[in-house]
């Protein structure tokens, strides 16, 4: 209760002093709209659907390809902790193309399938696989060996021992790798939507980057409100109830571990 | 207690090798970067179905890396290893291991982690395994704790559940690494009960390593001392008490005496080196 009456109080001030800064006047409305105005222009943009709309559109694809980058990623992850082939080939790959940023792949994707979802897609899917894959690695090659040899003597053994030991062993790090993953493909998403422009959905990032040519400041205000509000979600959604099961059965807080 | 549950592995009438243990000319060198370190030299023990034998000696002489070995999960370099009168070539689940450190999968609760092994077990129900691990919940005194986080015991209550997890698949051979090193005295002193109660129903192969004498011989019929650089077997001690032993006896004090005599000897050879 105490936290809560203090994080609100916190974006109390935050919004307070905003409307400070909007009401001194020292700055045009162009370059900066009030609290106000972007509440306005959301309550209108949800009343019309065309929040909701590209919410959805961009939730889609997010989801999408974010499910296709932990398919690939996460047994590509598992197999080169194991398989020196893997590692040399994959693992090297997966190295250089994570430094990679994201907008990089959009050059390509345009090239390869045209202003199309199939680019919107292939830029989440490069974004999210190898930090997947990475993470689940690093996370499979941390398991203290001793209980792998434990299951192995129990009879543990192929698919017996990758499901039952090996995954759930490494749950803290899959976790992590995850989590990381969806800001990856977040990111990777919202640099795809405001480069290309299709026809066949209206997305967040495409709102936003409208909303600079028609210098309607308080769009891209408000959009970009609506772009952390769903990163602030989805993180309690997909990934707390994991750090809950990690807290209760590990004993550690998974982001201090 | 439950102690005369039906045996998951009955042992067949007239296979006198099955639970026996050959070990013969073990060599194991390991290999890093900056030494190399002979950690078993020419070491040979048989272990007669089932007998309980403890191994006692300075750290370093190679008891873990024995256990391993005999578990299947280390290769020597060489001399070969025999269970129940067939090569080991890998683990078994007739010879489960009590590692030195819990190695209780934190993933599961303490019921999860006894039923793991059970469930790789063939032929047994739901219903059955589940019977099962309760009751050597029970027999280490947890089944209060059956659902209780790992992280949650304290490191006594963790190598009970370890143990019931080892006793639970009622394997030939328990291979023990320590397991009573981090209790404390009276609930130690209980599971030397449990254990030789358990020995005596179930007949089971035991190997125990320890660094307690007397845990060795109350415990054992034979204990068997090692030296270490390189780990080498030195002698063989018989302990023809009757049993059940209560480790405070008196006899038992002239024979551990005796042990920690010649193991004293090896600590200060060591030393002079
Ligand atoms: N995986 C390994 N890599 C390198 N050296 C090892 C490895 N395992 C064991 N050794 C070495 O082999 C020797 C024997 O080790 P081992 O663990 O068997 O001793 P121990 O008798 O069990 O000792 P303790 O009583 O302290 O548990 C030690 O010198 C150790 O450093
Ligand atoms: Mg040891």
């Amino acid at each position: 209760m105490r936290r809560a009456l203090i994080a609100a109080l916190f974006f109390a001030v935050l919004v307070a002093a905003w409307q400070a800064m909007a009401w001194s006047g020292r700055w045009s409305p162009v370059l900066l709209p009030s609290p106000g105005s972007v509440a306005e222009y959301l309550l209108a943009a949800l009343a019309d659907g065309s929040l909701l709309e590209a919410t959805g559109v961009t939730l889609r694809r997010l989801l999408v390809g974010y499910a296709m980058g932990v398919a690939i990623g996460l047994p590509l992850g598992l197999l080169s902790s194991t398989w020196e082939v893997v590692e040399d080939t994959v693992g090297v790959l997966a190295l250089g193309l994570q430094t990679l940023p994201s907008v990089c792949w959009i050059p390509l994707a345009l090239l390869w399938f045209g202003q199309s979802e199939g680019a919107m897609l292939f830029v989440v899917v490069m974004g999210t696989t190898w930090s997947v894959m990475i993470a689940t690695d690093t996370g499979a090659r941390s398991i203290p060996t001793v209980y792998a040899r434990a299951a192995r003597t129990m009879g543990s053994a192929g698919f017996h021992r990758w499901t039952r030991v090996i995954l759930p062993a490494s749950l803290p790090f899959l976790v992590s790798g995850m989590k990381q993953g969806w800001a990856f493909a977040w990111r990777s998403l919202m640099a795809a939507e405001i480069y290309v422009t299709i026809l066949s959905g209206f997305g967040l990032g495409q709102l936003l980057h409208y909303g600079r040519e028609l210098n309607a400041m308080e769009q891209v205000v408000a959009v970009m409100l609506v772009i952390v509000l769903i990163g602030l979600l989805a993180d309690k959604v997909l990934f707390a109830p994991w750090e809950r099961f990690l807290h209760r059965r590990w004993g550690t807080d998974a982001r201090g571990a | 207690m439950a102690l005369d549950t039906p045996a998951i592995n009955t042992v067949p009438l007239g296979d006198e090798r099955l639970g026996e243990l050959l070990v013969e000319g073990v060599s194991k060198w390991f290999r890093t970067r900056r030494d190399n370190v002979h950690a078993l030299d020419d070491v040979s023990l048989h272990v007669r179905p089932g007998e309980f034998v403890s191994l006692v000696g300075p750290s370093g002489c190679g008891k873990s890396t024995l256990l391993d070995i005999v578990a299947g999960l280390t290769r020597p370099d060489a001399g070969r290893v025999e269970a129940d009168g067939v090569p080991v070539t890998g683990p078994e689940r007739h010879r489960l291991v009590m590692f030195q450190e819990s190695a209780l999968f934190p993933w599961l609760d303490a019921l999860g982690n006894v039923l793991f092994g059970l469930k790789l077990v063939p032929d047994l129900g739901r219903r059955q395994r589940v019977e099962t691990a309760m009751e050597h919940l029970r027999l280490v005194k947890l089944e209060r704790f059956a659902r209780a986080n790992v992280h949650e015991l304290s490191g006594g209550m963790r190598q009970r559940v370890a143990l019931a997890r080892a006793l639970a698949p009622d394997p030939r051979v328990l291979l023990m690494d320590e397991p009573f090193s981090a209790l404390d005295a009276l609930t130690r002193e209980q599971l030397y009960d449990d254990l030789q109660e358990i020995w005596r129903t179930r007949r089971k192969t035991i190997l125990l390593v320890t660094h307690n004498v007397r845990e060795a011989v109350c415990l054992a019929d034979r204990v068997v001392l090692f030296s270490p650089h390189p780990g080498q077997l030195r002698e063989v001690f018989d302990i023809p008490l009757p049993r059940p032993r209560d480790i405070n006896s008196a006899e038992l004090s002239g024979y551990a005496s005796r042990v920690t005599a010649a193991l004293k000897s090896y600590y200060t050879r060591d030393a002079m080196l």
